[in-house]
């Protein structure tokens, strides 16, 4: 990985100065990750360049970290842009190699070192998250003319399109201190990565550098949040610090309770409606043992526990990992005996039959079966109506009429990745008709969520019964 | 002398006052393990095996472990005084849950040897009154033991103790030993002339008189019951068959409509219901005699039997495995009438629950009693009643070989009460064939032909059970999943990490002589399934499928995310198995190919966007970038020699690293851009092709490919004599040069395929890939001998373990499907497979 720092203030070599660094050596340091390595390619009296060469050792980080065996994120790959590009390793080289430059001192030109001068950052490839945008907006804001080129994926291949790198020039007249300081912050925010653990002492690391400049960042919260490594309980304390003397505004308070009550007046979600209609649907059937077949975090299941003559309500999903969240959410190890006696999870799949799933009053399946591969329907059908066989199914699933409704859902794409199908409403009645028909249970639909006159509601529900 | 018989499987409760000499008796003539005591479980339970306290808990552990034990069919002790109702209740009542004889064996002990035996023993120092008690509970129990559900009661006094033998005999059921071959026919309902046909079509000769039949084979004919009622011929059936199990020829088994007959014969009061009236009618044409001896006949008739080394169960209703070579009322029942709900239905018939779809056992279950239009195998049960009576077919199973021989009845002989084929369409093919969890999740256990058994870990289960439900294709398509393989031992030649020559040497060490060196096509691995027509997929696999078949990943995922798409490109291979008249010459209609479908990027292109294109496009640039830095420094005087050294090979290396991805990439716009490289014939009908050689494949699928050079690409190989140096050299060149043209390097594998050598099967494949392709692998620079010395310590150890239990997973399920074996015994080898490959491996290898 390679940046260099060039200065055309004359004499210009007076930057060997600045950075504590002869230009005529060859001045490296060892890291745990490679070996750093300055240079200057240039040094006459009107141009002096600085390089900074990094040279991170690609087997060392896979092999030298603990349990990096079989994890497949970035850093355990063997086909890493690490070693090539800028990122928190710069950050850490910069701030060892050129520790004394970043603080501003100068043994033998102690004037120069406060003085601004024209100084030039260039980052042949740097990462950025959010392209020339975010890269113009992070530096302008501080004073750099920013001039960045997209680097292609592979020119042999131009319908890949571009990379996330910039080759970035950055030219601005400051101290040598501010610019090794926003350097040090800007390389892993625009990259949006750090290569280690991110804990509380990085907010103090944040507010060393970037004390001076950091407040008055329009991007701040950008900046704090990536640097942060989108930590929302760090963000908010290092936001807060860096808040401190900012007494409140006024206006601002005000503006925020506004959006308050715009967000209460807002009609509730469609999430909370489905919810609703699931539980009415529910206590209609009169059932005491319920399902939640497809139950993920157990969003749904906390709420049936508050309704009062369910006996047991257990549910189920293919995901441990989802499993173990709701186990969590749930309180399990601290709840009651009695209430856990009400309320379990298991793993399960709605394709294979299970025996666990027999004896139970009513089944809920909300926002599952889109989930599901169109011919694993029928492995659903008789899992859930001919094996489990409650007296009563609730099925929920969008209503793909209803898309051309959502403004920032582009024209003929599902809501979700993962959603297989969407179904018009001629649809699910065909599906919940043959359904009812195979199965032996009379079906009522009905819609969820406000009902458009042309193409029905967002979501439709299906009460399957027997 | 005294010898008592009891059955080898049972309970037998000893009864006896304490100091009765229960536990020597138990000891004597029972094994350690078979002896469970009331004092040693209320040791367990307490640590006192006195405490009476601990009476309770310690019968329940008691009962507990009995039950486990009568459930894996073994003979159970109890040594307790059991001199009282109740305790001997509990032990009837376990019997017969587990289906099983309760026997009671009474050790009646004079009151003096008693409490002599008591006074010896000081943790046995108790009033008196303790021992009249039991005495007296003893003697008022004696009579009614029989009454109270003991099968047999053996009363033993002192003397006879001393010198008894116990005889185990198995049960009536138990013909294990007998393995055929035999003709089980279903139910004849007195359709004499359609016996008669069947028999002569089996090829048995009939005495012209009618009163036997006999196999020239020595063939023998079993049949299901229900001979009698509703058909016109009755007693004939009845001589016939009585006349062959009188002569050794025939076995038989009671029917649920027998059983009536017998009862009216014997003179109870039936209803003359459901055919029995045309039965007593033809019956009373015949001399009284013959009614006596078809009521001996139904009498001594056994309600099911296990044959054939417990492969084979007949029963007339069917049988659930944990009923099966057991005795008791329920299993008498479950045989005679099936698994009766006690409901009925529209037509006034009992509704039956469904239990063959629940079946997991071992033994085929051959079974008839409810008419069915077509017998067919479900989870290795089959019901051969095709209702002859009714208009049907007169059905029988030839066993071991598991084939159908049906006559057609002459004409319908009884209306049925429900129409025999039903109205609405033919019941959904896959009903019945459901897989349940308890068929995959868990620790398990599975036993494979080529290894020994295999286990499947529970957290791998958990995470296969998500892929498989939301991301694989149906699994009736799935007969199959690739192994994971090994690649070669690593090299220590300069600048490689693989090479052909560890693997060779790997092979002779196996004592492999003969290997075939496979091209290696580097795309994405795809298992087709191709049928030749759509209603082959129907039939076969259960499937409805316009396009007749499926293309999935080695995850089991849809390699094709566009239908359309899937079903053009397997009309591609379709047409070229045709052209290559691949479907008669191996007769089948539908193949599994294991194949590679390039290009790599038509299904990787996320990856090269997201991992290997951003790699190389920064590499590129900044190791020339940094090496412009250090040439500049250095002309200014700047002393870099050691950075220069390896900074100047760096630009060579990430070019190649460029070079090789890209080697594996095009762009795919239409269907002629995919190329398929089929490289073995999994299975077709009938035959698990993977184990033929590969040369044969390599012949096969190269006519194959040979039909249409847009969409196929053959395999390049090269056959090796790991013991002839100059044949392993020119194969280490051919490698040499495949790699060095951008290939990804070959596979090595032996060609008979599977080879068990001194340390077990051998690695059925061994790939050595290519230096520059492993910088796809390693990294761009890991040519560097920096690197390279760190890179070759890999343990290959867990990944090699994996291969071979993964390939004997693979063989298994096709051999399974190809056997027609039920889907979950399919579904649980591909399920395992999926498993293993989530045990943490180095993905590199």
């Amino acid at each position: 990985m390679l940046l260099t720092i060039s200065t055309d203030h004359k004499p210009a070599t007076d930057l060997g100065f600045l950075l504590h660094k002869n230009p005529g050596g060859h001045h490296t340091a060892e890291f745990g990750f490679g070996v750093g390595h300055v240079l200057f390619p240039e040094a006459s009296e009107e141009r002096c360049t600085a390089g900074l060469v990094v040279d991170v050792d690609p087997v060392g980080l896979v092999r030298g970290r603990p349990g990096s065996k079989g994890n497949d994120f970035s850093l355990a790959q063997y086909v890493n842009d690490r070693p090539y590009v800028t990122s928190s390793f710069t950050s850490v080289v910069l701030g060892k190699m050129f520790s004394t430059a970043m603080t501003g001192r100068s043994k033998e030109r102690p004037e120069l070192a406060a003085e601004a001068i024209n100084l030039e950052v260039r980052l042949p490839v740097t990462p950025c998250r959010g392209g020339v945008d975010v890269a113009t907006r992070l530096f302008e804001p501080l004073g750099y003319t920013v001039v960045a080129e997209e680097i292609p994926l592979d020119p042999k291949f131009p319908e890949w399109g571009m990379s996330r790198y910039l080759d970035l020039t950055l030219s601005t007249t400051a101290t040598l201190k501010s610019v090794l300081e926003q350097l040090f912050v800007l390389l892993p925010v625009l990259d949006d990565d750090k290569h280690y653990w991110v804990g509380a002492d990085e907010i103090d690391k944040l507010l060393r550098r970037g004390g001076d400049w950091l407040a008055d960042h329009p991007e701040r919260d950008l900046i704090t949040r990536r640097y942060l490594r989108h930590d929302r309980k760090l963000t908010e304390e290092a936001l807060g610090r860096l808040m401190e003397d900012d007494p409140t505004d006024p206006d601002a308070a005000q503006a925020s309770h506004d959006a308050e009550e715009e967000a209460v007046e807002k009609p509730i979600s469609l999430n909370q409606q489905r919810t609703d209609a699931v539980v009415d649907a529910v206590r209609a059937s009169g059932a005491r043992r319920v399902l939640d077949l497809g139950c993920g975090a157990g969003n749904l299941m906390r709420v049936l526990l508050k309704e009062q003559g369910l006996e047991r309500v257990v549910g189920i999903d293919v995901s441990h990992r989802v499993l173990e969240v709701g186990a969590r959410r749930l309180h399990f190890d601290t709840m009651a005996p009695r209430q856990r006696a009400r309320v379990d999870l298991f793993q399960g799949s709605l394709t294979y039959r299970d025996r666990r799933l027999a004896d139970f009053d009513a089944a809920v399946v909300m926002e599952v079966i889109e989930h599901l591969d169109p011919s694993r329907l029928g492995s659903f059908e008789r899992a859930v109506f001919t094996h489990a066989h409650p007296q009563t199914v609730i099925v929920t699933t969008p209503n793909v009429e209803y898309n051309v409704r959502f403004e920032t859902l582009p024209a003929g794409e599902l809501r979700h990745r993962d959603h297989r199908f969407e179904w018009t409403r001629a649809e699910f009645a065909s599906w919940t008709d043959g359904v009812a028909a195979r199965q032996g249970y009379s079906v009522a639909r009905s819609g969820i969520g406000p009902d458009d006159p042309e193409v029905g509601s967002p979501t439709q529900m299906a009460v399957f019964s027997r | 002398m005294t010898t008592i018989k009891i059955p080898e499987l049972c309970v037998v409760a000893l009864v006896g006052v304490t100091g009765s000499g229960k536990s020597t008796f138990a000891a004597n003539h029972f094994l350690p393990t078979e002896v469970l005591s009331s004092d040693f479980f209320r040791g367990l339970v307490s640590d006192d095996e006195n405490d009476q306290a601990a009476t309770n808990a310690a019968f329940d552990v008691l009962h507990y472990v009995a039950g486990k034990r009568l459930e894996a069919g073994r003979l159970c002790v109890v040594d307790a005084t059991n001199v009282q109702p109740p305790a001997r209740k509990g032990l009837i009542d376990l019997a017969k849950s587990h289906h099983t004889l309760a026997v009671a064996i009474v050790l009646d002990v004079s009151e003096a040897t008693c409490i002599e035996r008591n006074a010896s023993r000081p943790d046995r120092q108790f009033g008196p009154h303790v021992l009249r008690n039991q005495r007296s509970q003893l003697r008022r129990s004696m009579r009614g033991l029989r009454r109270e559900g003991f099968s047999r009661v053996y009363h033993l006094d002192e003397a006879e103790i001393a010198d008894v033998v116990i005889e185990r005999e198995p049960l009536w059921n138990d013909r294990r030993s007998d393995h055929g071959p035999f003709d089980i026919i279903g139910d004849i309902h007195g359709c004499h002339t359609e016996l008669v046909e069947l028999l002569g079509t089996l090829g048995y000769e009939v005495d012209a008189d009618g009163t036997s039949a006999r196999h020239p084979g020595g063939r023998r004919a079993l049949f299901l019951g229900d001979l009698v009622d509703r058909g016109p011929a009755t007693p004939a059936v009845l001589r016939l068959v009585m006349g062959m199990v009188e002569e050794g020829t025939a076995l038989c088994i009671p029917g649920n409509h027998e059983v009536k007959l017998l009862r009216a014969l014997n003179g109870r009061k039936v209803t003359p219901s459901h055919g029995l009236a045309e039965s007593l009618e033809q019956l009373a044409a015949e001399p009284p005699e013959f009614s006596t001896q078809v009521a001996a006949f139904i009498d001594g008739l056994i309600s099911h039997y296990v044959l054939d080394d417990g492969d084979l169960v007949v029963t007339h209703a069917g049988l659930p495995e944990n009923m099966q070579g057991r005795a008791s009322g329920a299993v008498r029942s479950f045989s005679l009438y099936g698994d009766t709900t006690g409901e009925t239905d529209e037509y006034g018939l009992p509704i039956r629950y469904p239990w063959a779809e629940d079946y997991r056992g071992k033994a085929n279950v051959v079974y008839g009693h409810t008419p069915v239009p077509e017998a067919v195998w479900l989870n290795r049960t089959i019901c051969i009643d095709t209702g002859c009576v009714f208009g049907g077919q007169l059905t029988a199973l030839r066993y071991p070989e598991k084939e159908l021989v049906s006559v057609p009845a002459q004409k319908m002989y009884y209306e049925p009460a429900k129409p025999l084929v039903p109205d609405q369409p033919l019941k959904d093919a896959r009903e019945g064939t459901d897989l349940d969890l308890e068929d995959v999740v868990g620790k398990r256990i599975l036993e494979t032909r080529l290894t020994t058994s295999i286990t499947i870990r529970e957290e791998n289960a958990i995470a296969a059970l998500e892929v498989m439900s939301r991301f694989a294709v149906d699994p009736r398509w799935l007969a199959y999943l690739p192994p994971t393989m090994s690649p070669t031992a690593t090299s220590n030649r300069e600048g490689m990490l693989e090479h052909p020559h560890e693997a060779f040497a790997a092979f002779r060490a196996a004592g492999v002589e003969q290997v075939v060196c496979e091209e290696k096509h580097m795309g994405s691995r795809a298992i087709a399934v191709v049928c030749r027509e759509p209603s082959v997929a129907r039939a076969r696999f259960g499937i409805e499928s316009a396009a007749g078949g499926v293309i999935y990943t080695r995850t089991g995922r849809p390699f094709f995310t566009d239908p359309t798409l899937e079903a053009q490109f397997l009309e591609r291979i379709r047409a070229g198995v045709t052209a290559a008249g691949l479907w008669g010459e191996l007769g089948t209609e539908w193949l599994i190919l294991d194949c590679e479908l390039m290009p790599w990027s038509a299904k990787a292109e996320e990856l090269l966007r997201r991992q290997y294109a951003p790699v190389g496009a920064a590499a590129a640039r900044t190791v020339r970038a940094e090496l412009a830095i250090v040439e500049a420094a250095g002309e200014r005087g700047t002393d870099v020699a050691d950075l220069l050294g390896h900074m100047g090979e760096r630009a060579s290396m990430v070019d190649g690293f460029i070079a090789a991805y890209g080697e594996y990439c095009w762009p795919v716009v239409t269907l002629d851009d995919l190329k398929l490289a089929p490289f073995q014939i999994l299975a077709g009908e009938g035959e698990v092709y993977a184990l033929r050689d590969h040369l044969w494949h390599l012949e096969v699928l190269g006519r194959l490919t040979a039909t249409d050079p847009v969409t196929f690409r053959a395999t390049r190989s090269i056959t090796v004599d790991v013991d002839d140096e100059a044949s392993v050299e020119g194969a280490t060149t051919w490698w040499e040069e495949l790699t060095a043209a951008g290939g990804e390097g070959m596979v090595v594998k032996p060609i008979d395929v599977v080879h068990k050598g001194p340390d077990g099967l051998a690695q059925p494949g061994i790939k050595v890939r290519g230096r520059e392709y492993l910088r796809i692998i390693y990294g761009p620079e890991y040519t560097a001998e920096r690197h390279l010395s760190r890179l070759r310590s890999r343990g290959l150890g867990r990944k090699r373990g994996l291969a071979i239990r993964e390939f004997a997973l693979g063989i298994e399920s096709l051999e399974r499907f190809v056997a027609r074996e039920p889907l979950y015994r399919v579904h649980e080898c591909v399920f395992g497979v999926l498993a293993l490959e989530s045990e943490p491996v180095d993905p590199r290898l």
